[in-house]
């Protein structure tokens, strides 16, 4: 496969699923006048309100008869209601409430996603800057980063003996490949103006790095990062439901041995809210710290 | 004694595959410290990778160009570009631009306060001082250049060397940055190569207009003295005799002798 043709597959792969989600970028809030304020929350609320609603209405029509296999909202309401109105409890090592869960979870995300951001940049901004290591690099990652993430899971416990950094070292590879190679399209992407001005000034290696490579291709680093997010969080949930331990993602498996339907409806909704406000999060730094980058 | 800067039979070509191209063929040129000098010549002559060269951004594939009898091989603050599309940071304030270039030439030799006082002397002199705290998106296209200028000055260069500043600007604005190059250039004395292909801009500018040939191989096909006194001032100067006569040559040059074909590319 030529160079070019690397790259296109490369920028054109990534996209290509998350788009949707990415395509909402937070740039509404600019002036700060309360009529105009009320009148965009009223606008972006109410329609997902009045959906949310009619949904709700739906599923307790279909699933109402005294047959249906699903529970309806309001069997769920009333028999996970201790799961929806207290997130917080903590009634020993295996009976906690499901905020709890998901910080479990969270926690090893956090780990995880960490460690591949700062590999991912690392290793990105090399495949980037040079064209050997791209040659040599770019047909692994491409090969490797197409592996499921619970493919890795036999493997990571051979490895490491444990769930827990088996669990994490999942979401580390899952998460990875497309912070590495959005990073190395945005390092490759720099003008040569930007190379020329470093040259000039004779930045070395480091500041180069640093003051240069690191802000110019900050907008696609955080694009790297933000579909990293949504991986980690789907390969959470799965590796923990093969892995066992106290996350959210065992809960739904023991739920699921125990019969417990309506609990694992609310955990869905607790990782569904999840994942929404990680990859929110994710895109307002990145709106934060590529301020600028992109205007010219 | 010998020149500032001295050109010595210069060859560039490019290799692409198999297929070498000869861009610039035996380029033979001095300038003396504080001369400012123009090249001019068709698009696609060669004359920017002539500046490159200079600069060192690239390597000359025969000869030299020696600074001071000391030959360039690679880009460095004493010979500083001032690029045609401005090449400010767009991540970071006009100030902050400006002190990447300040704080890496002058990080060991000035003090912070002396630093901060030497970037807001180059700010003064474009007359930008103004804007420091706006990034480069805020600002207009000449603003830009103004302060692309600034920065090449503060690193207080052997050489400025300016790659059709003008270019991507209209006119008036072109004509304030114009006065404002003639300025710093009688204020400061800073030997100055800059690129054209405004024959009133090169005219209007320079001690001394080096035309180009059209490539393939292009080389240096004359060099015009501009005889007129400083400071110039432009609608004085738009019926003076001397620099009709210096237009025209250049005019006649680029037109009749070395028309430009596009066939040829």
């Amino acid at each position: 496969m030529s160079i070019q043709a690397i790259e296109e597959t490369t920028v054109k792969a990534f996209p290509a699923k998350p788009a949707a989600v990415i395509a909402f970028s937070a740039k509404a809030r600019r002036r700060f006048d309360p009529i105009a304020i009320a009148g965009r929350l009223a606008t972006a609320l109410v329609p997902p309100i009045i959906v949310i609603v009619v949904m709700l209405v739906v599923w307790q029509i279909a699933c109402s008869s005294p047959t249906a296999s699903l529970p309806p909202p309001s069997q769920v309401w009333n028999e996970a209601y201790d799961l929806i109105a207290h997130p917080f409890f903590n009634n020993g090592p295996q009976d906690i409430g499901l905020a709890w869960r998901v910080l479990i979870s969270l926690q090893r995300v956090a780990i995880g996603f960490g460690l591949a951001a700062i590999v991912g940049v690392a290793l990105g901004a090399l495949v980037g800057q040079s064209i050997w290591a791209m040659r040599g690099l770019d047909p692994v990652f491409q090969i490797l980063r197409t592996v499921p993430p619970l493919a890795w899971l036999p493997l990571s416990l051979a490895a490491f003996r444990d769930s827990s950094p088996s669990a994490i070292f999942v979401i580390f590879i899952t998460s990875i490949w497309p912070i590495i190679i959005n990073t190395a399209v945005g390092v490759r992407n720099i003008p040569q103006d930007y190379r020329n001005v470093s040259r000039i000034l004779r930045l070395n290696q480091f500041e180069f790095f640093v003051k240069i490579m690191v802000p110019a291709a900050a907008p696609y680093i955080f694009t790297g990062l933000r579909i990293g997010i949504g991986l980690s969080w789907l390969a959470i949930v799965a590796a923990e439901m093969l892995t066992g331990g106290v996350g959210i993602g065992f809960f739904i498996w023991d739920a699921w041995n125990s019969s417990r339907l309506p609990d694992i409806i609310v955990a869905l909704a607790y990782i569904g809210v999840t994942g929404f406000c990680l990859d929110r999060l994710v895109a307002a730094v990145g709106a934060f710290v590529t301020r600028g980058t992109t205007a010219n | 004694m010998t020149a500032y800067l001295k050109l010595d039979h210069i060859d560039k070509s490019f290799a692409r595959g198999n297929q070498v191209s000869e861009v610039l063929k035996d380029i033979r040129l001095t300038i003396d410290k504080g001369e400012f000098v123009s090249i001019i010549g068709h698009s696609g002559c060669g004359k920017s990778t002539l500046l490159n060269l200079i600069a060192g951004l690239t390597r000359v594939s025969a000869g030299a160009v020696l600074l001071e009898d000391k030959e360039v091989d690679s880009p460095g603050p004493e010979r500083a570009v001032v690029f045609q599309n401005h090449s400010l940071l767009p991540w970071l304030t006009v100030y902050e631009n400006i002190n990447l270039a300040v704080a890496k030439v002058f990080g060991r030799t000035k003090s912070k306060a002396e630093r901060h006082e030497w970037i807001m002397r180059n700010l003064d002199l474009v007359q930008m001082a103004h804007a420091r705290d706006k990034r480069p998106a805020e600002i207009s296209g000449g603003m830009k250049q103004r302060v692309g200028i600034a920065r090449a000055l503060a690193m207080e260069p052997k050489i400025l060397l300016l790659d059709e500043p003008f270019g991507a600007l209209d006119a008036l604005t072109r004509a304030h940055l114009q006065d404002a190059v003639m300025d710093i250039h009688s204020r400061l004395g800073s030997t100055t190569i800059m690129i054209t292909h405004d024959v009133d801009e090169a005219v209007l500018l320079s001690d001394r207009i080096v035309m180009m040939t059209n490539g393939p191989a292009a080389t240096i096909g004359e060099v015009l003295a501009v005889p007129l006194a400083r400071p110039r001032r432009r609608v004085e100067l738009s019926s003076d005799r001397t620099f009709l006569r210096c237009r025209e040559a250049v005019l006649k040059f680029l037109y009749e002798r070395h028309r430009f074909v596009e066939a040829a590319e």
